[in-house]
């Protein structure tokens, strides 16, 4: 790992550098560099205003609502918190199974949400440097090249996302706010005309998967060492798999594994999360840390979603994935892949997996049947975790005697990979901040730091009105010496 | 895919709302597409409109322009004049485009890009907003200023698209 910088030992006589990308949506998120005599970067902290509404806002709802309530929290996952609030609520109802088809109907809704979340992914690569980034004009010309051989890519990345968002709808019933996953179960199965609608597009929707993966690896490899070694830290890894080790999205047991691939814990009941990980918190930030409990804060962070899930998985159980698979590990020669820039690789190797699953699934009888709901003695707890698009996501909530909501305790992915987007933030930073003048290049490329891991900060975060991204240097009496800003026309002025 | 897409069957008129029902004032989108609505089921004088509302906009949402004649986006804002205003949209990709949840103008520079043609006449009406907390109701001065926003666009909007101010 890394030397340690997050705690400077005389912070009192460092320069300062501030970072603050806002968005409306995406919440606010601020960077704090701080230099030494010597220019060097002795702290790196990515500062996120955790949001702290989510309990509130569920505390008091009936725990019936949940799987439609909790879609509110999020605009931009919110099938995974649907899918979460129905697992935990399954535990609530006593239902320790679900029937076949409510089981494939809540998965094949699964699938369609993450293949439109990790397709925006494809429709970026027809602009590499969001998600690759560039320090020079023969790298920026030779990825250009690459794509000009794909001229449709932006169509084909929309008509994916589309496309998910179709299994979406026909499987919870609605465009938006669906309402598909119930305690228990699910409200209504698939008739033949929906699986056909779905089955028409498929065969076109798996080829531009695999045009997706064949594109994002040409880019990679192109400037493979750059890539490879871009915001690079040796991790641990966190994710779900199945009970036989297969890559799961959806239900299966908790495996994390350390940098060098060596077990730390292995189909670790999700209901029993607590035992295995816990929420840091640091004086110098709103958002928890959560960290390995074996290990501990210091060396116990994590990094989860596609590459986590890609690196800890033994093996996919669709062909063209699995193929995809073996190639992304060869390149970590026996140990995990760490590379940050990978996500992306991981996060297309996905799709291909979603689009090749939904395909199966649409084949399947039991998405027609008429046994929906399954039942038991209500619990006071429950919990349900998944494999959001961006990682592991637990929601754990505990009611009254009246099934009253008392206590609402999330995780969202973000959160899990906090520590290691600080991790990132700082590799990058100590490559590209030179000196006491703040560059274009080092904004950009925290940028592409940050953006690797596509954190979802409107679910982590305050909601905060619409700021350009600034980047702010003071000095170690605070005084300010260099200010960049980007505005939201893209445009980067020195307003010092 | 692509033919289902084509939207030859599309209502002329396009209105589109968005924000979070559960975010105080960024209900303001999907409250308008409730008054709308229930206007529609009452007198049945929108037929020539479809109402279409989600949490943010996104690349697909590009798709639903298609085969429109006009198309009306409706927001919440903090930065707008009060009640509202209603502006002449340019396909322009932004910042957003980098973000989770993109601006009108950028899903019109989306359309130009897939379909390569100009995107059909688009506005923003934009309703002035105070508050977004999380579990938060609509403030008072949100809902006079929907109320506003709502009776201009059944008054204008939908029978002369261009903006009036």
């Amino acid at each position: 790992m890394p030397p340690p910088l997050e705690s400077a030992q005389n912070p009192q006589a460092l320069k300062r550098v501030v970072i603050e990308p806002l968005t409306r949506v995406e919440g606010h998120g601020k960077v704090t560099l701080l230099q030494d005599e010597h220019q060097n970067i002795k702290q790196a902290r990515l500062h996120i205003t955790e949001f702290r509404g989510f309990e509130k806002f569920i505390q008091g709802r009936p725990y019936w609502e949940l799987p439609v309530l909790v879609q509110r929290l999020c605009g931009i996952c919110p099938v995974s918190h649907h899918l979460a609030a129905a697992k935990a609520t399954d535990m609530i109802v006593g239902a320790r199974e679900l029937t076949p088809t409510a089981d494939k109907i809540r998965r094949l809704m699964h699938f369609g949400q993450t293949l439109q979340s990790h397709a925006l992914h494809f429709f970026h690569l027809c602009s590499p440097d969001l998600l690759f980034g560039f320090d020079d004009d023969i790298r920026h010309r030779n990825i250009v090249g690459v794509i000009e051989d794909h001229p449709e890519i932006a169509k084909q990345g929309v008509l994916l996302r589309k496309y998910g968002q179709e299994v979406i709808r026909i499987t919870s019933g609605k465009r938006i706010h669906g309402t598909g996953a119930i305690p228990g179960g699910i409200n209504k199965s698939l008739t033949k005309r929906e699986v056909a609608y779905l089955q028409k597009d498929i065969t076109q929707i798996i080829g531009w998967a695999q045009d997706s993966v064949a594109l994002v690896k040409k880019i990679f490899f192109e400037h493979y060492e750059y890539h490879l070694a871009f915001a690079s830290i040796e991790s641990n890894m966190m994710s779900m798999v199945s009970p036989n080790g297969a890559f799961e999205l959806y239900d299966g047991g908790l495996r994390a594994r350390d940098p060098r691939g060596e077990s730390i814990f292995d189909h670790a009941p999700y209901d029993q999360y607590g035992q295995y990980i816990r929420e840091g918190i640091k004086n110098w930030s709103y958002m928890k840390f959560p960290f390995i409990t074996s290990i501990g804060q210091e060396h116990g962070w994590y990094r989860v979603g596609p590459l986590a899930r890609v690196n800890n998985c033994d093996y996919f159980t669709t062909p063209l994935a699995e193929i995809e698979r073996k190639e992304f590990m060869a390149m970590g020669q026996g140990t995990p892949v760490q590379s940050t820039l990978a996500y992306h690789w991981a996060r297309l190797i996905e799709l291909l997996h979603c689009t090749e699953a939904i395909a199966e699934l649409l084949n399947d009888r039991d998405l027609h049947g008429t046994d929906l709901l399954n039942k038991g003695e209500l619990q006071n707890s429950g919990t349900g975790v998944i494999e959001a698009p961006r990682g592991t996501l637990f929601h754990h909530y505990e009611i009254d005697e009246q099934g009253i909501v008392e206590k609402a305790s999330l995780i969202v992915s973000t959160t899990n990979n906090n520590q290691a987007m600080n991790e990132s933030i700082r590799r990058v930073s100590n490559q590209y901040l030179d000196g006491n003048t703040l560059t274009e290049a080092l904004l950009n490329q925290v940028e592409v730091a940050i953006r690797a891991y596509d954190p979802c900060l409107s679910c982590a975060t305050h909601a905060i009105g619409k700021m350009p991204m600034q980047i702010n240097l003071l000095n170690e009496n605070n005084e300010l010496v260099d200010r960049l800003e980007k505005r939201a026309n893209g445009l980067i002025d020195r307003t010092l | 895919m692509q033919d289902s897409n084509k939207n030859d069957q599309a209502a002329p008129i396009l209105i589109f709302t968005y924000g979070n029902p559960s975010r105080g004032d960024d209900a303001l989108g999907p409250a308008m597409f409730d008054l709308l609505d229930k206007h529609q089921q009452e007198t049945h004088e929108l037929d020539r409109v479809e109402l279409l509302t989600d949490f943010q906009l996104q690349i697909e949402h590009a798709l639903d322009l298609q085969g429109r004649k006009s198309v009306l986006f409706v927001d919440a804002s903090v930065s707008c004049t009060e009640p509202f205003e209603h502006n002449k949209l340019h396909a322009k990709r932004d910042d957003s485009f980098t973000t989770h949840a993109m601006s009108p103008s950028a899903i019109l520079a989306v359309y130009k890009q897939i379909n390569h043609h100009e995107p059909p006449p688009a506005f923003l009406l934009t309703i002035r907003a105070y508050r977004f907390g999380l579990g938060q109701d609509m403030g008072e001065q949100a809902k006079v200023n929907l109320n506003k926003a709502f009776h201009y666009v059944l008054n204008q909007c939908l029978t002369a698209p261009e903006p009036h101010n």
